[in-house]
């Protein structure tokens, strides 16, 4: 009897890892591999300003309603569903119930009440809990049981629901504090200067379809890579999967050697624009601020520029002409009923001829007889912006216009564009991460800092610019989206008719992507490849150049 | 002269007739975007092809080469005499006055000149002229470019003090000028060149470093060195080799003013 | 009892010295303190463009970055701390400036003296090698291959070094190399034109012995000064390698720093490179006195 025993115990010794495989096989997800552009400055979730935080913060933390990045669709997240009253004012959530925190502390609407409150901290000074605070005063938060909460804003906040995309829910009672998390991972190991290593949360909530539980990655390793010709070169090794976001250049460098990994999921939502400097306490010459303030010579500098050789030349045609502050990419925002602007030098004359301008000779002068020149500044150490400039000095040579570059490091451009107002005109490029055009009410409201042109107005110096005020009040505190569209619309009119921005390109979503990562799906939406690095797994196939 | 330095010396004259000749000489206007031939191969009709943007690239050579071979020399020169002057005035004189200049150029290594030259882009006001731009960044590379050399310079000097012509000199009651002029700085004179060789093609690829401050050459102005950016895209430069040419012209050029001046005869 | 006076003078002498490097340094880092606080683009920070912030934020943002206490009660305090030991806090990292130093220097010091090591070993080996064929082909050859690494932009040597899967130290040695290689080679051949290596070459001496007895020792000096500022150039040629390589050591750190005007952190790296560098300079000028005075 005991010899069977042994015979049989011995054979499951034998078959024992035959077990743990299969059981494995579908969990056994491997670890992923890419950067982070900087160091992450904070692992706080309700802090984070910067790239590689909100990185971090995606992958770990449990948000209540997740915007599904493919379909551009709310899904629910940790609430199952959830409600805005009329006003806009008062959100409530059913929440999921019997989860816990990566470190078994239990979730409970409790949590949820500590971070909202923590949120609208007067103190806190983030991003994301500014992007809650449409005016001043307290929000009042009720926990009716343990899976329901209610929360009433002091205010209407436009957007409401789709700004807990970005809320991760901390916990109110965890040792750990803002590191135990209810995300697909949680940081496990963090090397300054070096790496942050992501392991696989066992208490996550979500499971795939056939009911395994996610995510399949063991683990998501972040190196921290600043340079951007050595990550692509880390890619083509095979050292990294994936490279979130990655520029015209690059893309057509990897596109030559390895098509398959090179995605280009279409235009995206960045735009790049120009705007010129009508801040009246300018140290400018005075004919430059009449050239500036008028309407008729921005929309004509706006007519001479040729937007479409910008997009082929500069972005080798991973661009499109861009013409308002909204993407055509952006289906719902986007208003279609505004004319497309055309490239034409002959018009751009005749309007600068109504406004007093003439061409004499080879060069343009203004009423005075002054000749037109102006100098644009932008950022050093962006290929593209210097290019684009210098095809627009080309360009508004062709009307008489002389244009000059200088780039400057962006401390100093930002201290010109922010403090002194030293500028005449300036190419900066707008990094847009929501579809609702709400969060730049900053750069619309004539009062904010954000007015790029001329901030921080005390009223608002021009007629077109009151009405921007009021379209933006009335969207915020508008009931329905729909309503808010017809604002928004107004406003995209306006920016056409006025040009106090004149954008110039909606560059691609652009990332790459090793064949061995299984499930990926890019979107035109950030974070382009790893949105969905819950279902994301490494498969057989070999990462890139790790044959050789 | 010996055909080594005859034939260096031609080399570099070729290259100068034809900087001086360059207007003439160019198949387009510098700046010109062919907007239909981006990264054009070389053709009869732009015999280096041409940029990114679709311009000339040898009409931007020749147009540089202006920028570079004028002001880069000129910009060395400034920090060799610089250099030369208060590393054998210290060396010679010795004292108090070689520890304050000795520790006065110490300190400058370390300084982050980099914050010195943005206060200079700050004050110049942002429609400067390309020129003047271009001028004032040599310039300034010329007075912050002197500091390594002096140590090396006022080391030797020193040895210079304490030899026997020096001495000879001194007693024949030569003044203290002419003994640095006649005497000491012949002596000196292939670590000023040395000091020479070496600044130029550092200052040429500062300048393109410059560009990043908003100091030097702005665009559409080519010069040397912002033809060479871009080099760290491997596969492109081997794709287009013709791309290396402002490379390999630096190279010629450095190799023939160190041939011409060469250190004192070495006979065997 | 004169060793013990000749001692004690010395050590006095050493202490003096010691102290003297030590205010240079501090100075130098005040100076670049000002540097820094007056150049363009201080107090202000990337996240004012963000359009999320509202007003109090941007306000509350800018309250943090400015230096709001004024440069001289900034020099008090990072004097006082500075002799506490405490070396203050970077404003962009928000770690202390002591452990960002204590883990950054060693790997910058071991790729500046590694580099440091090859360039002068290559630069002695190609200088001796040149001593040896006096041929034109050697000496054109020897040149233009000597050009070419110095028109090298660095970002294509630290480029290549990645490429290649080399060490840090070797971008830093072929940077570092031609231009030592061009005072080495200048220096021998001037000291083989002077009189009284003439004469003893007419004298009919050996060529080593020409080398070591007399060519050598007039070289030596200059030589010793030039190993002195090696350092200071190979430390300016490892703040662009090292960013540009991503190798975690002080040369991207104050890259970094400077990119970001972060105040507590550039004070603090100028003053560790001052001191090194004034270190190896004072030591590098002992030794060639020493040398020359010994010789006389």
């Amino acid at each position: 009897m005991r010899r069977v025993c042994m015979v049989f115990a011995f054979t499951l010794v034998l078959c024992w890892p035959a077990f743990v495989r299969a059981e494995s096989a579908g969990q056994s997800g491997g670890e992923l591999h890419f950067c982070l552009r900087g160091e992450p400055k904070t692992f706080n979730p309700l802090l984070v300003e910067e790239d590689a935080s909100e990185t971090i913060r995606y992958l770990t933390g449990g948000v209540l309603i997740r915007l599904n990045r493919q379909t551009q669709a709310l899904e629910p997240g940790l609430a199952i569903s959830w409600k805005v009253s009329d006003d806009g004012r008062k959100i409530s959530f059913r929440l999921r119930s019997g989860l816990h925190f990566s470190d078994g502390t239990p979730f409970t609407s409790e949590d949820v009440a500590y971070t909202i409150k923590a949120l609208m901290d007067p103190q806190l000074h983030s991003p994301t809990g500014d992007s809650f605070r449409s005016s001043d005063g307290q929000v009042a938060i009720q926990t009716p049981s343990s899976d329901t909460i209610v929360a009433t804003f002091p205010a209407p906040v436009a957007g409401l629901e789709r700004l807990f995309d970005q809320v991760a829910i901390l916990s109110a009672h965890s040792p750990k504090k803002e590191m135990a998390v209810l995300g697909p991972f949680y940081v496990a190991d963090y090397a300054p200067g070096s790496y942050v290593l992501l392991r696989r949360n066992v208490n996550y909530w979500k499971k795939d379809k056939e009911g395994k539980p996610l995510p399949y990655l063991d683990s998501i390793r972040l190196d921290i890579q600043r340079n951007r010709d050595i990550e692509l070169l880390r890619f083509r090794r095979g050292e990294i999967h994936l490279i979130n976001t990655l520029d015209a250049e690059y893309f057509d460098r990897l596109q030559k050697e390895s098509p398959a990994a090179a995605h280009d999921a279409g235009p995206g939502l960045d735009s790049e624009q120009l705007w010129f400097n009508q801040v009246p306490a300018a140290p400018l010459s005075e004919n430059k601020k009449t050239w500036f303030h008028s309407t008729e010579f921005r929309k004509a500098i706006s007519m001479a520029i040729n937007r479409s050789d910008l997009s082929r030349i500069v972005f080798s045609g991973h661009a499109q002409p861009a013409f308002g502050p909204v993407s055509p990419a952006n289906h719902f925002w986007f208003n279609s009923s505004l004319p497309a602007q055309k490239y034409d030098s002959a018009e751009a004359l005749r309007l600068l001829a109504r406004a007093g301008f003439r061409l004499v000779g080879e060069t343009l002068r203004d009423a005075s007889g002054n000749r037109v020149e102006f100098t644009v500044i932008t950022n050093s150490g962006n290929k593209s912006r210097e290019q684009m400039v210098t095809m627009i000095q080309q360009d508004l040579s062709q009307i008489g216009i002389k244009v000059n570059l200088v780039t400057l490091d962006f401390p100093s451009l930002i201290e010109r564009i922010t403090r002194t107002y030293d500028y005449e005109a300036c190419l900066l490029g707008l990094v847009n991460t929501d579809l609702d055009p709400n969060s730049q009410m900053n750069v619309w409201l004539s009062s904010a800092e954000n007015h790029q042109w001329n901030p921080k107005q005390s009223k608002p110096a021009t007629a077109w610019e009151a009405e921007l005020d009021r379209l933006m009040q009335a969207q915020s505190s508008a009931s329905t989206d729909k309503k808010r569209k017809l604002d928004w619309d107004k406003v995209q009119q306006i920016v056409a008719d006025q040009q106090p921005f004149i954008y110039l390109v909606n560059k691609d979503a652009m990332s790459a992507i090793s064949p061995a990562v299984v499930g990926s799906s890019p979107s035109v939406l950030d974070p382009h490849v790893f949105w969905n690095a819950e279902v994301l797994r490494l498969g057989p196939e070999l990462a890139l150049g790790a044959q050789k | 002269m010996n055909a080594l330095q005859k034939v260096a010396a031609s080399v570099l004259l070729v290259i100068f007739v034809l900087m001086v000749l360059a207007t003439f000489l160019l198949p387009a206007p510098f700046a010109r975007q062919f907007r239909d031939i981006p990264n054009a191969g070389p053709s009869k009709a732009h015999p280096l092809g041409t940029d990114a943007l679709g311009r000339d690239s040898l009409s931007r050579l020749l147009y540089g080469t202006r920028v570079s071979l004028l002001l880069a020399p000129a910009a060395a020169l400034l920090s060799t005499l610089i250099a030369a002057l208060l590393g054998s005035v210290a060396g010679l004189l010795g004292g108090w006055f070689e520890r304050i200049v000795l520790a006065a150029t110490d300190l400058s290594l370390a300084l982050p000149w980099l914050f010195l030259l943005l206060v200079v882009r700050a004050m110049l006001p942002l429609d400067v002229p390309p020129l003047v731009s271009v001028l004032i960044a040599f310039l300034m590379m010329g007075l912050l470019g002197w500091q390594a050399s002096v140590r090396v310079i006022c080391a030797a000097a020193r040895g210079v003090r304490d030899s026997d012509f020096l001495l000879l000199a001194r007693s024949t009651g030569c003044a203290p000028v002419r003994l640095l002029w006649r005497h000491v700085a012949p002596n000196l004179r292939p670590l000023f060149y040395a000091k020479f060789f070496i600044s130029i093609p550092l200052f040429i690829l500062t300048e393109a470093n410059l560009s990043i401050l908003g100091l030097g050459v702005m665009e559409p102005m080519p010069s040397w060195g912002t033809l060479m950016r871009g080099f760290e895209d491997f596969s492109a430069l081997s794709a287009n080799p013709w791309r290396l040419v402002p490379l390999v012209l630096l190279v010629i050029v450095v190799t023939c003013f160190q041939l011409v001046l060469p250190p004192q005869e070495v006979t065997q | 009892m004169i060793e013990t006076r000749k001692s004690t003078k010395l050590f006095q002498l050493g202490l003096r010295r010691l102290l003297l490097l030590l205010c240079l340094g501090l100075a130098g880092a005040l100076v670049g303190a000002t540097l820094v606080r007056f150049a363009p683009g201080y107090g202000v920070s990337e996240r004012e463009l963000d359009p999320r912030w509202r007003a109090e934020s941007v306000e509350a943002l800018r309250q943090k970055q400015a230096l709001h206490q004024g440069l001289p009660s900034f020099y008090f305090h990072f004097l006082s701390a500075l002799a506490h030991g405490d070396l203050g806090e970077s404003d962009s990292l928000k770690r202390p400036v002591r452990e960002l130093l204590r883990q950054r220097l060693p790997v910058t010091a071991n790729s500046v003296v590694r580099g440091l090591g090859v360039a002068w070993l290559a630069a002695a080996l190609l200088a001796s090698f040149g001593l040896a064929f006096r041929g034109w082909l050697f000496q054109a050859s020897t040149t233009a291959f000597n050009s070419l690494l110095l028109s090298l932009p660095s970002a294509v040597v630290a480029m290549l070094a990645v490429h290649l899967r080399t060490p840090v130290f070797c971008a830093i040695a072929v940077v570092v190399f031609p231009r030592l290689y061009s005072y080495i080679r200048n220096l021998l051949v001037r000291s083989y034109g002077q009189p009284h290596v003439l004469a003893a070459r007419a004298r009919g001496l050996g060529s080593r012995a020409i080398l070591f007895r007399h060519v050598l020792p007039l070289a030596a000096p200059p030589l010793l000064a030039l190993l002195g500022v090696s350092f200071a150039v190979s430390f300016g040629a490892a703040i662009p390698i090292e960013a540009l390589c991503d190798s975690p050591g002080l040369g991207q750190l104050a890259w970094q720093a400077a990119l970001s005007r972060d105040l507590p952190l550039i004070v603090n790296v100028t003053l560790v490179v001052s001191l090194v560098m004034l270190a190896a300079n004072s030591l590098a000028d002992l030794a060639g006195r020493t040398f020359s005075g010994s010789m006389q």
